[in-house]
């Protein structure tokens, strides 16, 4: 071994690998069973920005999140987070699962699940001090369900239990939040309540990259837009990135789809 | 000391208290299991620990703890290491998986133990099974006065399998409660457990360890049978009464302690009648009163019961009926027609609760009656008129769907909702 491999600063001395951006994912590859989801992904997420993840289904988003989060492994490939590897910049990052990954029959409070997001902070094998419930408490109140922070969770509808998984990422308190389908089969309220939630972490300079299902609605909810499928088809600022071209290069001949998107384009434009 | 309480202490409190402890200790470790639908992994492991078990018992030439743990921690490792791989290259679900992995290795246990020497000791199949509780009195002779009795002579009589259980039974306890938080993230969400530094995976070993540790030091003295109806029966039990983690852990060790503590008496004071050829196995009575507990909490259970749910059913029905009546009685007033019914329940029902009066057989509604009726008949025709306004149906397929919804207790659409009124030209009664 003579050459030395590239260190964390040498990485970060390179132009896209700053120690800025919170999230820097270069040549990944991930596989399941030997066969590749994600190839060669190069992807560097701006800081202080919402974030789409786009493509089709089966494009690899999840599993792009559940790389980086280490919680699949990854064939190739080097994820760093503001110049660091994961395992010590863990306590910076907050994850919001897909809701149906988890079962709600669970005997726990909504409480007790927004006192999740608190762990690390608490620490091993010590219980959850007053102080820390009272934090969860108020995550609670920021997504609007202080209410039923005592119910048990098989008894919040959908659209709560969403709120509830929220609550728990703010009660982590990172600064840059992984989220996979936040807003899938939510109701109105809880989407306005979401996105909201979502802009205030912006506006305190944070970042959040969320897989995103509605293509009609990232013009409007997003800045960045990362259009995904096996590899990263465009990457950058929405109103770059979210052309007509490029979505049919993610998406492939799927017509209604493309439709949906061309309306939003249109919006955009007349908006913007 | 009586007479009774010297029999009790001589003959009964050892088995008692191993049966006890045993059932403590894995039906408290159970509640992780059943949380992470993982109950046939206790039933795999327990009896997968049995090749360890009895390759130990060879090595080591008699039934030594040491290498008892040992040779059950090392089978509990190849066991969880080879149902992974049996799923992946077999392809084939998880319960599959296991339950090819169990049976093989309990075979193969069976089968060292048939071959090894181990044949002429206290290891053999039948004990594997139903343990050896009554055994546990033989060396035990402890003194007939209190003050005697409470000395260290006493304490150095009791056998050592009551020791092991004592120590397994205080060790799961320690690791439930230093770990309750890791175990309920990593069951509850391995995801965001795993990403916060906790490896829910370590945690799902540790807990495999812990339980294959509690299926050896349980099996000596009570048997398999035991370990498994224990590891399931009182968490189920509990998982059933509670929506709490903390207080289903509490009922399921209550549920153990009932089952192991009544399960002996009946075994004890079993009538002869029922007793064919000498006595009854009190290991096999303890599984057996947990499985009582859990059919009787499967019926009985306040929220989850099978009674609960059949009485909230009825009641529901018996309302319909009676809100049925009201409407077909309102319908006939507006029409101007008397309507004669009875034999229904629910007129007999209407009439007592004095919401329906009855005149030369015909049946009219007293002044509570309609108010009751109005506001059902307002909530139905808002239903329609939103139904069509709103949601686009047509005005002949409305009607089926509002008299579902207008039984409803959550709140119904009002005149806003619905600006074009009754779809069928009727007045809507106004909200009193």
């Amino acid at each position: 071994m003579n050459a030395a491999p590239p260190t964390t600063s040498a990485l970060a001395q390179r132009p896209e690998h700053s120690e800025e951006s919170p999230l820097s994912v270069h040549a990944m590859t991930v596989a399941y069973d030997r066969k590749p989801v994600l190839w060669d992904i190069d992807y560097d997420a701006p800081s202080e920005a919402l974030v789409a993840i786009v493509g089709p289904n089966g494009a690899g988003k999840s599993t792009m999140i559940k790389a980086c989060l280490g919680l699949i492994p990854k064939a190739s490939g080097t994820v760093e987070f503001w110049g660091q590897a994961h395992k010590r910049a863990r306590s910076r990052i907050g994850y919001v699962p897909q809701r149906e990954s988890v079962d709600w029959d669970f005997p726990v409070s909504a409480l007790d699940v927004v006192c999740m997001g608190r762990y690390r902070k608490i620490g091993w094998c010590r219980p959850v001090s007053r102080a820390h419930k009272r934090v969860a408490l108020e995550c609670l109140e920021r997504v609007g369900m202080a209410d039923f922070a005592k119910r048990q969770i098989s008894q919040l509808s959908g659209g709560q239990q969403q709120r509830v998984f929220l609550a728990r990422a703010l009660a982590q308190e990172s600064d840059l939040y992984f989220m996979d389908e936040p807003f899938a089969g939510v109701d109105a309220a809880t989407e306005r309540a979401i996105i909201a939630v979502l802009r205030d972490l912006r506006a305190e300079g944070k970042t959040v990259i969320v897989v995103h299902h509605d293509l009609q609605t990232v013009p409007e909810y997003f800045d960045h837009a990362l259009l995904l499928n096996m590899r990263v088809v465009a990457a950058g600022p929405v109103e770059h990135v979210f052309t007509q071209e490029n979505l049919h290069k993610t998406y492939g001949g799927r017509l209604t789809l493309l439709s949906e998107a061309a309306e939003a384009i249109a919006r955009r434009d007349r908006g913007g | 000391m009586s007479d009774l309480a010297y029999g009790f202490i001589a003959l009964d409190l050892m088995p008692m208290l191993a049966g006890v402890l045993a059932a403590l200790c894995c039906g408290l470790l159970g509640n992780h299991l059943v949380l992470r639908q993982q109950s046939l992994m206790g039933d795999a492991i327990s009896h997968a620990v049995l090749p360890g078990l009895v390759l130990a018992f060879l090595v080591g030439g008699t039934i030594n703890p040491a290498y008892m743990f040992l040779g059950a921690g090392a089978s509990a490792i190849v066991t969880v290491v080879l149902i992974q791989l049996v799923r992946r290259l077999g392809r084939v679900e998880p319960g599959a998986a296991m339950g090819v992995i169990f049976s093989v290795l309990f075979a193969l246990g069976v089968f060292l133990l048939e071959q090894g020497n181990a044949r002429a000791v206290d290891l053999d199949a039948s004990c594997v099974l139903y343990g050896n509780l009554e055994s546990l009195s033989l060396h035990w002779t402890p003194a007939d006065t209190w003050d005697a009795f409470l000395s260290k002579a006493t304490l150095e009589q009791i056998p050592r399998q009551i020791w092991t259980l004592l120590g397994m039974t205080g060790a799961s306890i320690v690791f439930m409660v230093l770990f309750f938080k890791e175990l309920r993230i990593s069951a509850f969400d391995p995801g965001i457990s795993t990403a916060q530094g906790i490896n829910a995976s370590a945690i799902q070993f540790l807990l495999m360890v812990f339980v294959a540790a509690a299926a050896v030091a349980s099996f000596e003295a009570v048997g398999s049978i035991l370990v498994i109806a224990m590891l399931i029966c009182p968490a189920a039990t509990a998982r059933l009464l509670t929506d709490r983690m903390g207080s289903q852990i509490l009922v399921s060790a209550l549920a153990a302690l009932g089952a192991s503590v009544g399960g002996y008496f009946l075994s004890a004071n079993a009538p002869e009648s029922l007793v064919h050829g000498g006595s009854v196995n009190a290991a096999g009575m303890m599984a057996v009163i947990g499985g009582v507990l859990l059919v009787l909490t499967i019926i009985a259970s306040p929220r989850h019961g099978i009674v609960a749910r059949a009485v909230h059913r009825q009641k529901l029905s018996r309302r319909i009926a009676m809100e049925d009546l009201l409407t077909t009685l309102y319908r006939a007033r507006e029409a101007g027609a008397p309507h004669h019914a009875s034999g229904m329940p629910a007129v007999a029902r209407a009439k007592s609760s004095g919401l329906v009066t009855a005149k030369n057989g015909a049946l009219s509604l007293t002044e509570r009656g309609l108010a009751d009726a109005s506001a059902i008949i307002r909530r139905h025709r808002l239903w329609e008129g939103y139904l069509v306004d709103r949601a686009g149906l047509l005005p002949d397929h409305v009607h089926a769907v509002a008299e579902t919804l207008e039984h409803l207790d959550s709140p119904s659409p009002n005149e806003t909702d619905a600006p074009h009124g009754d779809q069928h030209g009727k007045p809507i009664p106004p909200a009193s």
